[in-house]
């Protein structure tokens, strides 16, 4: 029994910095490697890459949109035969400029059974999610 | 969203309801009689209140003796302390090389 539900990470920060030199951070793999993953990025729609995390672990990741200095987006997916721990998900990066420099906004959207959490996680997690629900609740209508 | 996360929101939502789950999560099980020693609240309050986060599955009952005592159900927030706080903070440090990486950056 697999119910699969859909959700969201979203962070949004405004940087000092044009949205053309961003966007170069964001597509050039070795710039790429510097603040994010080691990887084989492209900046080609259809692209296979893989992102590869200092845990070991490897994300297989496909670019689904390239819009220059606007638009980035590929699939990040964790494969794992444990489905609790394998992830679907689409990670899109969206700039647009502001008086200052860029709002550079990041979505994740995931797609995963929905398998009992890791107690373990939510553990640890609570008091951040306490922290954090006055902001959640501000999004909900 | 579905409504169990709905109503894990709104029951935590109320500072008084979550200053009580929060004591119980650090404290450990305790009383109704207890748990008002602190709330700022009178005893009908906190029971009410013990009443909605029982409800959402927060917090659990069980009588000895002629008191009821509760405890926090952690696992009931498993369905929100989920990857997408982690994946929130993973790409917030994330920004944080990437402003790094910037300032080092030639235009």
């Amino acid at each position: 029994m697999s119910e699969t539900e859909t959700r969201a990470a979203v962070v949004e920060r405004e940087f000092a910095h044009p949205p053309e030199k961003i966007w170069r951070a964001l597509t050039q793999k070795h710039l790429i490697a510097e603040w994010l993953m080691n990887n084989d990025f492209l900046a080609e729609t259809g692209h296979r890459f893989n992102l590869v995390g200092d845990w070991g672990g490897t994300l297989d990741c496909e670019v689904l949109a390239v819009e220059p200095h606007e638009t980035l987006s590929y699939t990040w997916n964790y494969p794992n035969d444990d489905p609790a721990f394998a992830l679907e998900s689409v990670v899109t990066f969206t700039l647009t400029p502001t008086p200052k420099g860029t709002l550079l906004r990041v979505e994740q959207a995931g797609f995963r059974p929905d398998q009992k959490q890791a107690y373990g996680g939510a553990h640890a997690g609570w008091k951040v999610f306490l922290g954090k629900l006055d902001g959640v609740l501000a999004g909900m209508n | 969203m579905p409504d169990t996360q709905t109503l894990l929101f709104k029951s935590l939502a109320d500072p008084t309801r979550r200053a009580l789950f929060e004591r119980l999560c650090r404290e450990g099980e305790l009383t109704v009689a207890n748990l008002t020693l602190e709330a700022g609240v009178s005893q009908p309050v906190v029971s009410k209140h013990l009443a909605q986060l029982k409800q959402a599955g927060l917090v659990s009952g069980h009588h000895q003796g002629r008191q009821t005592h509760y405890r926090a159900e952690l696992a009931a927030l498993a369905p929100l302390a989920d990857w997408t706080i982690r994946m929130t903070e993973f790409w917030q440090g994330r920004f944080d090389e990437l402003e790094d990486l910037l300032n080092r950056m030639d235009q």
